[in-house]
This record gives C-alpha cells, sequence and structure tokens, in this order.
C-alpha cells in the first residue's frame, strides 16, 4: 500500500521533473504554425498574459492547431487578419509595429463594445487567444504559482487555516 | 479420432457486473467460501497505472483540452480529461435510444469496477420514511422492507467501505458508523453561516473516503480529486475495495471484455447459463451456473431480462408481472452558483480536503408542508481548485482586456465562486420506462434498449424550490444571483444525467405488481437475484450507492443461506 508518506517524497520527485520538462530549453520548432505566424502568437500571448511564454502558450495552441484543422483555421486566419489590420494602420505587421501600436490594436479588439463589421473577426480572434493563453498560462507550474493554487499534495492532516476563516468572516454579512 | 472435451465447469454463483452491487455480491460470497464468476463487459482496471492521481495538467502537452483542443468545440469527455471512468454519454458501437418527446442520458463505465472508480462518494442512509412513502403521503408505493430491515446492513456497509459523518440525530439523514470528517473549507464556513440562519441544517458530509487506516488501506490523503481514482484506495470503489480482495481468496473467477447477452434457462424455468459475448474475439460463450446475480446496473439489467426471451417468458425473463423496465427514475437535478465577495483575496491556502465537500444539508421540511411531495438534499462546491482548462473562462468574458489587470482579475476571482447542487426525490410515473428497440442492434447484435423519460408538477415544484433556497443562501451570504428567465423545464436537470437511475426491476410483496421479492430474488425464477439498483421502488433524495452495497450485501447472505438450505 501507498501511505500518505511515501506518497509525500515520491511526488516532490514527480513535480521537478514535470517543471523541468515543461521549461526545457532549446529551440522551439512550430508543428502546425509557420515560424512567423509562431513568433506572432507568442508576442501576442505575452501581452495577454505577462508570462506566457513562461506557461508554454504559443506552444500549447501551435500543438493544438497541428491536430486540429478547426483550431488550426482560429489562428491562421486571425494572426492573418492581425497582421493585414496593422498594415493597414501602421504600414508594419503585427510583430514589427511598435509597442504602442500593438496595443492601441488590441485595446480595439478585447472589448465586446468595439464590435463593428470591421473589427469583427478580430474581437471573435483575440477571444479565442485570450482564453487558451489564459488556459495554457494557469495550468503550467508558473500559473499554478502564480495564482497561489497549494494543493495537489499529499498531506496527512487536513487542516483549514484560522486567518483565513478570519479574512472570510470578517468581510462577511456574519462580522 | 476423437476429442476429448473436459465439462465446462459450473460455478456456485456468476455475478453479472462488477460495480458496487456485483462488487458487494463478491466479496460477501467469496468471504463466505462460495466459488463465483465476476462478468464485467469492460477490461481489467489498473489502478496505478490508470488513475491520473495526482497529476498536473502540464504534464500533458493538451492540458487537459485533450487532442486537437477537442474541449473548445464541446467535444470534451464528460468530467473532464483526468477522470478516472472508462467510459461516457455515449459508447462507440454501443447505442441506446431515446422516445420522439423525451430527453435521457445514460452514463456507462465499462470497466472494473464500473462508475464507483470516479463516483462522488455520497454516502446517505435511506430514512424510515424513504422506505414507506404510501403510508406516509398516500403516493407512489411502500418497499417490502422497512429501515429496521436494512439498518444492518448499512452498519457493514459503512463499516467496511469507510465513510465520514457525524452523529446528529435527524430523522431525515440517519446516523450511521462514521469516520471523522475533516473540518469545512472557509467558503463552507460562511455557508453554514447563511444556512443557520436561514433554519437550514449543515452538517458534516458522508463520504466514502477513509479517514484513518482501514481494513489495510491508508487514510485519505486530501488531494481532493476523488473522481481521477485513488491509487491506495483510500475511497471507496468496488474494484480495489472488493473485487481485488476477494480475489485473493482464491473463490473468484473474474471474466473481462464479457458483454452478457441473454440468460439461458432449461425448462423448469430455472437459469443454467449466461450466454455473453467475448469482446476480445467477438465470440459468444456461455457460462454455466448455479444462480445468477444480475449487477449490470439498474437499465443493462433490465435490459439483460427483457432480451432473454424464451417459451412462457416471451416478454422476458421474470417477467410475469409484465413491470420489467417500468418505473424507471432518476434524481431531480439544479445546480446554482455565485461569487461571494467575502472570499475575494482570501490568504491562499491548500483547501483541497476531500474529493467532495465536507459539509451538506439534508432534507429539512420533512415534516413541513410543501407544494411538492418528498425532498432533496444539497450538495455544496466551491474553493480553491486545481485550475484547469475553462477555469478562468468566466473572468475572461467577465473582464476581457489583457495584461495585468487581466491577471490581478484571475488572481481576485480565483476561489470566490460557491455552488449549490440540489437532488430530489422523482415520483415514478407511467410515461418513465425503457423497453427494448426492436430495430436497433449494438456492434455484438444485442437489441438495445428505449427510453421513455418524463418530469411531472412534482419534480418542477420541487427545483422551483431549491432554485428559492439556493438563491436565499447565496444572498445571505452577501452574493448575488443573476436572475435569469428561463423556464423550470430548461432548469431541471435532464433525465439520467444525475446517474442515479433505480426502479426497473422492483422488489415487492405482491409477485403480481413486482419482479423480485423482499430479498431481490426473482419470483418467477428463483435462481436469479439483482442486485444493483433496479430493485428499489423509490428514488429518495439520497444518493442510491450506499443503498446498493447495503441490499447487494443483504441479498448476498440470503443467497449464501437458500444454497445451504438447498432452496436454489
Amino acid at each position: 500500500m501507498v501511505g500518505p508518506v511515501g506518497l509525500e517524497a515520491a511526488q516532490h520527485v514527480h513535480e521537478a521533473a514535470a517543471a523541468a520538462a515543461t521549461t526545457a530549453g532549446g529551440v522551439y520548432k512550430p508543428k502546425g504554425l509557420t515560424q512567423h505566424e509562431f513568433d506572432t502568437l507568442k508576442t501576442l500571448c505575452e501581452i495577454i498574459v505577462p508570462g506566457a511564454s513562461k506557461g508554454g502558450a504559443a506552444e500549447f495552441i501551435d500543438l493544438l492547431s497541428s491536430q486540429n484543422p478547426d483550431m488550426s483555421a482560429i489562428y491562421t486566419g486571425g494572426l492573418a487578419w492581425l497582421d493585414e489590420a496593422m498594415k493597414r494602420q501602421y504600414h508594419m505587421d503585427f510583430l514589427t509595429a511598435a509597442a504602442q501600436q500593438k496595443t492601441e490594436m488590441l485595446d480595439r479588439i478585447a472589448y465586446r463594445k468595439n464590435r463593428t463589421p470591421e473589427l469583427a473577426p478580430g474581437i471573435t480572434f483575440f477571444n479565442w487567444a485570450r482564453r487558451m493563453t489564459v488556459d495554457a498560462y494557469y495550468t503550467s507550474a508558473a500559473g499554478i504559482k502564480d495564482v497561489g493554487y497549494m494543493g495537489n499534495r499529499a498531506i496527512k492532516e487536513f487542516k483549514v487555516p484560522q486567518e483565513a476563516i478570519d479574512y472570510a468572516i470578517k468581510r462577511s454579512p456574519f462580522a | 479420432m476423437f476429442q476429448i472435451t473436459r465439462s465446462a465447469p459450473v460455478y456456485d454463483v456468476v455475478i453479472i457486473g462488477s460495480g458496487a452491487g456485483g462488487g458487494t455480491v463478491t466479496k460477501v460470497l467469496a468471504d463466505l467460501g462460495i466459488s463465483v464468476a465476476l462478468l464485467e463487459a469492460g477490461p481489467m482496471l489498473h489502478p496505478e497505472k490508470d488513475f491520473k492521481m495526482l497529476k498536473w495538467p502540464y504534464e500533458y502537452p493538451h492540458r487537459g483540452a485533450l487532442d486537437g483542443g477537442a474541449s473548445y468545440f464541446g467535444h470534451g469527455r464528460a468530467f473532464g480529461f483526468f477522470s478516472a471512468h472508462a467510459g461516457g454519454w455515449q459508447l462507440e458501437g454501443e447505442p441506446y435510444t431515446v422516445a420522439e418527446g423525451s430527453k435521457f442520458n445514460w452514463f456507462r463505465s465499462r470497466i472494473v469496477g464500473g462508475r464507483t472508480n470516479h463516483y462522488g462518494r455520497i454516502s446517505l442512509r435511506y430514512a424510515d420514511y424513504d422506505l414507506k412513502p404510501y403510508s406516509r403521503d398516500g403516493i407512489g408505493t411502500d418497499w417490502p422492507i422497512s429501515y429496521e430491515d436494512i439498518s444492518p446492513y448499512y452498519d457493514k456497509a459503512e463499516s467496511f467501505i469507510g465513510v465520514t459523518g457525524s452523529k446528529e440525530g435527524i430523522r431525515s439523514a440517519p446516523d450511521g458508523v462514521f469516520q471523522k470528517c475533516p473540518p469545512p473549507r472557509v467558503h463552507e464556513v460562511l455557508i453554514k453561516k447563511a444556512a443557520d440562519k436561514l433554519g437550514i441544517p449543515c452538517i458534516p458530509n458522508r463520504l466514502a473516503v477513509i479517514t484513518q487506516p482501514t481494513n489495510g488501506r491508508p487514510a485519505c490523503h486530501y488531494c481532493g480529486e476523488c473522481g481521477r481514482g485513488c491509487i491506495p484506495a483510500s475511497n471507496y470503489s468496488s474494484s480495489q475495495v472488493q473485487v481485488f480482495p476477494a480475489m485473493k481468496t482464491g473463490k473468484v473467477t473474474l471474466i473481462t471484455d464479457a458483454m452478457a447477452r441473454e440468460l439461458i434457462t432449461n425448462d423448469e424455468g430455472k437459469v443454467t447459463a449466461v450466454s455473453y459475448i467475448d469482446k476480445t474475439t467477438r465470440t459468444e460463450k456461455q457460462i454455466k451456473c448455479r444462480t445468477v446475480v444480475l449487477a449490470a446496473s439498474c437499465c443493462e439489467s433490465t435490459r439483460l431480462l427483457l432480451n432473454s426471451k424464451g417459451k412462457g417468458h416471451e416478454n422476458g425473463l421474470a417477467n410475469s408481472s409484465g413491470t420489467v423496465g417500468k418505473y424507471l427514475t432518476d434524481n431531480t437535478g439544479f445546480g446554482l452558483g455565485a461569487r461571494i465577495p467575502a472570499l475575494e483575496g482570501m490568504p491562499r491556502h491548500n483547501s483541497d480536503g476531500m474529493g467532495g465537500a465536507h459539509l451538506y444539508m439534508p432534507w429539512w421540511l420533512w415534516d413541513k408542508k410543501t407544494d411538492f411531495p418528498r425532498g432533496y438534499h444539497v450538495e455544496l462546491g466551491g474553493g480553491h481548485n486545481m485550475p484547469g482548462i475553462g477555469s478562468f473562462a468566466g473572468v475572461c468574458a467577465q473582464h476581457e482586456g489583457y495584461g495585468d489587470s487581466l491577471k490581478k482579475a484571475i488572481y481576485e476571482d480565483f476561489g470566490t465562486h460557491v455552488s449549490f447542487a440540489g437532488r430530489g426525490e422523482m415520483i415514478p410515473n407511467k410515461d418513465t420506462y425503457c423497453e427494448i428497440d426492436p430495430n436497433v442492434v449494438d456492434k455484438y447484435g444485442i437489441p438495445v434498449l428505449k427510453f421513455h423519460f418524463k418530469w411531472t408538477d412534482a419534480e418542477y415544484k420541487q427545483v422551483e424550490h431549491m432554485e428559492k433556497t439556493f438563491t436565499d443562501i447565496i444572498e445571505t451570504m452577501g452574493g448575488t444571483v443573476v436572475k435569469r428567465n428561463r423556464p423550470v423545464e430548461d432548469k431541471i436537470s435532464v433525465g439520467g444525467d444525475i446517474i442515479h437511475e433505480v426502479g426497473a426491476i422492483r422488489m415487492g410483496n405482491d409477485p403480481q405488481a413486482a419482479p423480485l421479492n423482499k430479498y431481490c430474488q426473482s419470483n418467477d425464477v428463483k435462481n436469479l437475484f439483482v442486485a444493483d439498483a433496479a430493485p428499489f421502488v423509490t428514488n429518495p433524495d439520497k444518493n442510491p450507492t450506499l443503498t446498493i452495497v447495503a441490499l447487494a450485501w443483504r441479498t448476498a447472505e440470503y443467497l449464501a443461506d437458500e444454497m445451504r438450505k438447498g432452496n436454489v
């Protein structure tokens, strides 16, 4: 039988190995996207969630795109739309545009209220990119730490810190 | 030339299905020294390999979204990638049909242990009045047994599988043999305060999770993910807790990938063999038996009886009452959640605990007048759960934008949501039943089930009551419920969704009205027993698994006794 103590020891090794695997160095070769699409996506992901690169967001999206034509179409189409819109506005693609130009564009497509026939494809695309970047980051070791999730481990006794209970009660109607 | 044919072994008992019912019968009979063959339609379970216990999403390149990100396109796996079940709402090549105008979903797990590998582990005793509903409110039918009959078997079941809880003295939630339940999480403390204010009992949860070493199984390690399966078996699954240990007695022959097709009877009307499809070779085989126990799940056992037709039983075996397939019910289901501002920015800590709530609300209006019959219990959700695909989709949609402000919104939102799920009693009705679809067979050539399902006002009113109750609790905690105007038909779960199907092969005192006697033995076929949820007369507001285990235990002991006496 595997008891909690054995599990505790085993899980440290297992976490370290898994973390190393996700942050392994080396140059990533895109599997589904072109190099330009991938580089653009990676920059976009990092703006959506600062730190997304550490969470492997672009790699996650690229992998799923390589496995699924529907997913691929969302990203190849969306990234092409973004470059076109940037060129029309700033005569540069997204990657080469200045930081301020990038955020100007994103400030338009990051909100439903800006939906016009002209911006609609960009808004739909950004919605996908945001959702999946967030998923990738917060399912990575970096994101899990960042959001403060402290579980998924074997412990001997389950306790609830009194300070957390006091914190919530003080802010509740039961104060 | 001549061929030496060894006569095939005749098993004392053939048990069909290895879930809660079949696992229990296997364990009880093996302990009594009776040799059994256990047929399971799915493959062998290998917990160390199959269960994703303590795995992180980043250990999988798709993080749980499945290959090609299928879950983003509505083709996700029921209960998510990490869940321990083997099966789902649809099985490749094994369809079921639903009558026009009905909606029904049927969840099947084909694996040793069946649905107990992943289920919610909620373990609630039926109350004394649950078993005598007709005597109490004049609706439906009483069970042929009383609480005194089943209570000793609840004791055995709880002692053996291990159930958390506390002595409360509440009539709707009888006390049992309990292990200590871990303390409530922060959001549960707030929920309890709201419940106290509203006069709703909110008590330590009753989960089939062990918090002290039990029969060689170590205590829970509190990773909060029972649904992924527990490698050290600190929660109950029939596979790990009953079938595997029973196999060590040498009395159990487990036959996997064996899809039961038909029960073979002799001229005296007794079952002599079970015909099954060996899935690995797609050939028909037969296994001989002195007695047979059906534990394939309420609906699969029903299907097997209805498909076992012969001279003198043209409408299916054990069906002289004509009621096999009728009286099918599921529990009602309704859920409501909200964000609780008091929980925002809470100091981070590990809130995993057991895989399920640490508190629950038993039905509290059992002695009060309501505008619907019977009742419901309330299950709780919330806490800082392990992030997964879609965990923050709600914040993304609400906050929009990007960058540091989005990250801040996610940080503040994490762990602030609570949810409530009601599970209530459905009254059996004539429009809810299953039968054999004459036009469709599965890939093994076995005729499939066709479901008819209808909720009535009794259930609709109950669900309206749930919505009002949950809204009251949330508002009392300082949360806001987004009011959505939708018809009650859209609020209530789809039949089958709660995966608490019971009742299609009823037990009763009158052989004209029920296929089984009060020991779940067929009135027509004396060596045929049913040990899943099919014999249930009603479907009280308590999840059925604990009662399946208790009744199966009772049936197994009765069967052993009858065998000893030479009656079967």
